[in-house]
């Protein structure tokens, strides 16, 4: 595993100069990830975002080989790309290891393009997919998505004279994953990118279907300065509300914070979620917390059921 | 020429089997009827271990489509094929196909489109993606569904289009056809090896393929994409006459059937050409001077070549497989009304639209007797219709 000193030495996979908000977390995902994967890799993505800032013609932030079709197809598309791969390599025309990566926003992902991620992970292509998890759809103007959590504001789903927000709980993809049974499913964040490279270097060592579902502050749907993406990220670890964890062959691994923070000091740092901090909101606030024990928990059960059980390795499809 | 193979088979045999001789390197699927077939019949292949195809067995052809644009943009010779509600869930992708210019062949087996749900034959699968950039190729039975297949291949790979060849849905699909095989090593020889120019799984030249563009690009690249269609009308008449010189069956952009001397003709695509051509026969031998013109290049639309072999007619009718629901007539009929316009002062004006057989409704001998019929009087200038729906209760 590479030292900070190493990574910050090699030639940018993904460039500067991308048209990402200052701040943007979307964009430190994609540095990262290609920083641990490394020049022989071709990406997919989705629309979004990450493609829209990265790829305006004729200029392009990808210094590798880089693919994008639509919205709701990331995983497909790059199934498609390691298909061709593997029969190649199996006609003796070609010989090159390669790494495929699929970068989706949420709502690319948990959203319009679960069914096309659900199949490419139980056709079991050797794959990784990163979801850069920013909870909203940002590049049409922050709308709600399934993985925006319970009281943010969103502009389909805002803050009004009556509403507070989403009223409902975000869907949990990570474990809707691990549900998958391919050899690795985690979460990480932006933020800390040990973190981050050390979860791809491992998921690219291993045969098969992968899932990475990044944390990423967005600075413009989260509504915070630009500096705030990476603290605000290593809270949300902090608080619990996004919990650093790996699935391993069906084993899970959880990385526990020194100290679980309340909640409400991840909440009161986001524009999104101001309306919480009123006194007559206290409940929702209540409400979320209680969900976010609950979920801690249930993670932790998890943790500890699994260790006793000796999965068998999984071998490559 | 190595000595052909004649035998029996259906039209989603005849395409299976050009496929399996294509020997493509991805083939991504998801089964409808009536297409299922093509790609059942090919997963045997890859079981047997008869081609070396990395088959992609998807959960939808939205997906299908997707895998197939990640391959080919990967630099592979990619293949497919779907039906009615499996085309209308690719549509999205369909375009983006085109607009990336990648050389994807598709078995296109047509169906009508749902509601209400039917799986029998009409155009109005292909019909609704009309505009998105693929090239069109209808067939009339199975041995053209074969050979279609087959140019189809070198067609997309020199045009940088995506290709679909179209079968009508159970007629030709799962009727059984006297069909010549070429030899392996022939269609092998003829398909050739595909080099593409550019390539993802290339890393000595890394390329970002479907970059955003805006309102400083978008359009120059549009323009290139209608020049590239424009352009294939000439690949697929050379590959057409490769095929033709080397295996002896001779295709063009359409076929016209005894149209010397015509003076009433119809136009037709797909297995109803075959039967109009019997009717046709019978008319001849009583002296009446009945022609057929049955469009085989629905996309590119063959504008001038056939405003130029309607010449001289009398009166037209042109049956259409699907209606345009514009409040009008079929897209078969508005094209070439749209063509007879361009075309030099004094070409026929007497033009009767049909629409036929819709949701798989029986097209028979006397349908289009009567279609003939209406001709000869129009051509005499009596007053017609100027749409008919036929074989309809109303
Ligand atoms: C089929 C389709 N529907 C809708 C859109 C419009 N659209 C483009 S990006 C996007 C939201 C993207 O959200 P997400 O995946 O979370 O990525 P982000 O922009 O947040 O990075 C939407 C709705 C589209 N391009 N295609
Ligand atoms: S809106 Fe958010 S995700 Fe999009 S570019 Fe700006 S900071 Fe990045
Ligand atoms: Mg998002």
């Amino acid at each position: 595993m590479a030292n900070l000193k190493d990574l910050s030495k090699q030639k940018a996979l993904f460039t500067g100069g991308h048209r990402g908000c200052a701040g943007c977390g979307a964009a430190i995902v994609a540095r990262q990830v290609l920083m641990a994967a490394g020049p022989n890799t071709v990406v997919a993505n989705a629309t979004g975002c990450l493609e829209v800032v990265s790829t305006i013609f004729p200029y392009t932030a990808w210094n590798i080989p880089f693919v994008h079709s639509a919205f709701e197809n990331a995983a497909a598309s790059i199934s498609g790309v390691e298909a061709l791969h593997k029969s190649w390599v199996r006609q003796g025309k070609y010989d090159k290891k390669v790494n495929f990566i699929a970068f989706g926003g949420d709502g690319g992902t948990y959203d319009i393009g679960l069914q096309s991620l659900s199949g490419a992970m139980e056709r079991g292509h050797n794959i990784l997919y990163v979801c850069y998890n920013n909870e909203a759809y940002m590049n049409t103007g922050v709308q709600r998505s399934g993985a925006t959590p319970k009281g943010a504001d969103t502009t389909t789903a805002p803050v009004g004279k009556i509403k507070k927000g989403k009223e409902q709980f975000r869907k949990d993809l990570t474990e809707i994953m691990a549900a998958h049974r391919i050899p690795y499913v985690a979460q990480s964040v932006v933020g800390n990118w040990r973190d981050l490279t050390s979860k791809v270097e491992k998921a690219l060592a291993i045969e098969g279907p992968k899932f990475i579902n990044v944390f990423q502050p967005c600075r413009l749907g989260w509504a915070y300065d630009p500096e705030m993406t990476c603290e605000i990220g290593r809270l949300s670890v902090e608080t619990c509300v996004w919990p650093l964890y790996e699935v391993l062959n069906g084993q899970y691994k959880v990385t526990k914070p020194k100290e679980k923070k309340p909640v409400v000091e991840w909440i009161k740092l986001q524009g999104r979620f101001r309306h919480l901090l009123k006194p007559e909101n206290k409940p929702l606030l209540d409400d979320i917390q209680a969900a976010t024990d609950k979920n801690w928990e249930d993670l932790l059960r998890k943790e500890s059921l699994t260790p006793q059980v000796k999965t068998p390795e999984l071998k490559p499809s | 020429m190595d000595k052909t193979n004649i035998v029996a088979r259906t039209g989603n045999e005849a395409m299976a089997e050009a496929m399996r001789q294509i020997n493509p390197d991805v083939v991504a699927a998801y089964p409808i009827t009536p297409a299922t077939e093509v790609v059942q019949i090919f997963a045997g292949y890859v079981a047997d271990g008869l081609v070396k195809t990395e088959f992609v067995p998807v959960e939808s052809e939205h997906s299908a489509m997707s895998a197939c644009i990640g391959s080919a943009a990967a630099g592979g010779r990619t293949m497919t094929g779907t039906s009615s509600q499996g085309l209308a869930l690719m549509a999205e992708m369909l375009y983006i196909a085109a607009g990336l210019r990648l050389p994807i062949v598709m078995a296109d087996v047509n169906r009508a489109l749902s509601s209400p749900i039917n799986i029998h034959c009409d155009h109005s699968d292909t019909m609704m993606v009309k505009e998105s950039g693929w090239i069109q190729i209808f067939s009339e039975n199975c041995q053209e569904a074969y050979d279609n297949m087959l140019q189809a291949i070198r067609i997309a790979e020199k045009a940088k289009l995506p290709v679909m060849v179209t079968t009508d849905g159970f007629i030709i699909s799962h009727g059984m056809e006297r069909l010549e095989i070429l030899s392996d090593a022939d269609a092998k020889a003829f398909v050739g090896e595909y080099k593409p120019e550019y390539y993802l799984l290339n890393f000595e030249k890394p390329i970002t393929v479907g970059a955003l563009d805006l309102t400083d690009y978008y359009f120059e690249h549009k323009r290139q994409q209608i020049e590239a269609i424009k352009d294939s009308k000439q690949i697929i008449l050379d590959v057409a006459g490769e095929f033709g010189a080397k295996f002896g069956r001779e295709y063009g952009l359409f076929e016209k059937y005894k149209m010397d001397g015509a003076e009433i003709v119809i136009v037709a695509m797909g297995s109803t050409a075959g039967t109009a051509k019997v009717v046709v026969d019978g008319l001849r031998s009583k002296g009446v001077k009945a022609g057929l013109v049955k469009p085989r290049i629905f996309r590119p639309f063959p504008k001038e070549e056939l405003a130029e072999s309607l010449k001289g007619m009398k009166a037209i009718a042109v049956m259409d497989r699907s209606d345009s629901m514009n409040a009008q007539e079929g897209p078969l009929a508005l094209e070439i009304k749209a063509a007879l316009y361009d075309a030099p002062a004094g070409s026929c004006r007497t033009v009767l639209s049909y629409i036929y057989g819709l949701g798989g409704r029986e097209i028979k001998l006397e349908d289009i007797e009567l279609v003939y019929n209406d001709l000869s009087e129009a051509s005499k200038g009596k007053a017609k219709p100027k749409v008919s729906y036929l074989g309809v209760r109303e």
